[in-house]
């Protein structure tokens, strides 16, 4: 693989709940070791779009390939799928009643078949990187919810995949909290890793974003560097833009 | 008492089995459901004996100690069910999502994820139905299988003073109940740590 293959390629998706359209023909490719950004207003079809590449939708038409997995294949294998994507979401969904350390270990042993040395091993390089090294034996309750959010990102990066997905990942939060899950993934981009992150954090968004994607019903409406946000070329995007600012400055 | 022993066992074993088969929709779970009707909605004493002479019928010479245990699980099994079906019920989406978002196949997804959550939820639930089906037991005396209520019925009959035998049978099971409600507390701290830990009250 060159640093140019695509990791995540979405060709026309359409994706439909019942008689509402939600994606429309949405098309995407994101490059190893690229960030890309998915931004736009609620009902946008921003989780949809996620969702689809982890093959928690199904798609009505279209292809999406992820790591070579070709995910309207009847042979796909979706095991491997979810070993290769890591995928975040807003609410944590760690599992209570093990501790952060078995909340982790748990994939990597059960599904991957490492040793449980190794995986506790790992276990802790995951929880360094994520600033929580000391919390390995609390349980999840214990926790305050930037705390979680990032356990549940070192959960997901235990299984080393190929590509991390990220849900409004910090729409929980306060700010204070926020800031420290978001460096958590600034750190992560900067180390190399391919990521799509939903998100409505905009100067996080413009920082971080390698390719901006502004969906808006259901398509993407613009899209390029981070910087379109200083420069919006569509009216939505403008409409959207001046929105979030009078909501910053609230 | 071995018999309620190893009908509770066995019963949580079936009837676990059997929620995961309520939930998983299709053939498998209209099965299901039509056991846990059927048996929810007949007298055990009744299906003590449709075991007992259904399984004569068929030629099948057994214990009444065996038959007892297995017409006993197949009662407690329909209510562990329901109980553990609504435990499962109870685990928000989001905690299947993430298991299958890790890779899990859906024998780990429940498991690992779903079983111990579930039955925290529902222990006291479980546990009540369990020294329920003990205090049952009772009537498998019908088919005289040796335990205690046929054994206070043998002494009745020999010293004519059934009064103090019950009595006496009363106070045995009453022991027994909060024996077994002592060992399913303490079933619990070891099953669930992190209330142990955390100092929650189940
Ligand atoms: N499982 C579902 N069944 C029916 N409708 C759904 C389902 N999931 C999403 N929708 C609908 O699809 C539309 C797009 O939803 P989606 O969650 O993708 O939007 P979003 O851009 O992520 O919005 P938000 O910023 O609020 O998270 C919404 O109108 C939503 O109600
Ligand atoms: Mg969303």
């Amino acid at each position: 693989m060159t640093d140019k293959d695509p990791v995540v390629e979405l060709r026309d998706v359409h994706k439909s709940f019942g008689a509402l359209k939600v994606l429309d023909g949405v098309s995407l490719t994101v490059a190893r070791g690229e960030v890309a950004v998915i931004i736009g207003r609620s009902g946008s079809g921003k989780s949809t779009a996620l969702r689809c590449i982890d093959r928690l939708e199904v798609i009505d038409d279209g292809e999406i390939v992820v790591c070579g997995h070709r995910l309207t294949d009847a042979k796909l294998n979706l095991r491997a799928l979810r070993q290769d994507v890591g995928i975040v979401f807003q609410s944590y969904n760690l599992f209570p009643h093990l501790t952060v350390a078995q909340n982790i270990t748990l994939a990597p042993v059960s599904v991957k078949r490492v040793s449980r040395a190794e995986a506790l091993e790992t276990a802790q390089a995951v929880l360094r990187q994520v600033g929580l090294q000391d919390k390995a034996d609390a349980y999840p309750e214990q926790l305050s919810g930037g705390q979680q959010q990032r356990a549940a990102i070192a959960r997901s990066l235990a299984m080393k995949p190929k590509v991390m997905l990220f849900d409004e990942v910090t729409s929980a939060l306060d700010p204070e909290l926020t800031a420290e899950v978001l460096r958590v993934m600034e750190d992560l981009a900067a180390s190399g890793m391919t990521m799509v992150v939903v998100t409505h954090e905009m100067s996080f968004a413009r920082r971080i974003a390698d390719q901006l994607v502004f969906m808006h019903g259901g398509r993407v409406r613009e899209t390029g560097p981070g910087d379109i946000l200083l420069d919006p070329q569509t009216p939505e995007l403008r409409q959207f833009m001046s929105h979030e600012l009078h909501a910053a400055t609230r | 008492m071995e018999l309620a022993g190893v009908a509770t066992v066995a019963g949580f074993v079936l009837g676990t089995l059997c929620a995961v088969g309520l939930r998983s929709g299709g053939g498998m779970a209209r099965l299901c459901s039509i056991y846990v009707e059927a048996i929810r909605n007949t007298p055990l004493l009744v299906q003590i004996f449709l075991v007992y002479f259904g399984l004569a019928s068929l030629g099948l010479r057994l214990s009444a100690f065996v038959v007892a245990v297995l017409a006993l699980t197949i009662n407690v099994a329909a209510y562990t069910a329901e109980i553990m079906r609504a435990g499962l019920d109870s685990i928000p989406p989001g905690q299947i999502e993430a298991g299958e978002c890790l890779g899990l196949s859906r024998v780990q997804l429940y498991w690992h994820v779903l079983l111990l959550p579930a039955m925290e939820r529902v222990y006291p639930a479980l546990a009540s139905q369990f020294v329920l089906l003990m205090l049952a037991s009772s009537v498998c005396s019908q088919i005289s299988a040796e335990e205690m209520t046929a054994v206070a019925n043998h002494v009745q009959s020999e010293t004519f003073r059934p009064f103090e035998a019950f009595i006496v049978l009363a106070g045995l099971y009453i022991v027994l109940s909060v024996l077994m409600r002592a060992v399913f507390w303490l079933l619990g701290l070891a099953l669930f740590p992190r209330r142990r830990r955390l100092g929650t009250a189940l």
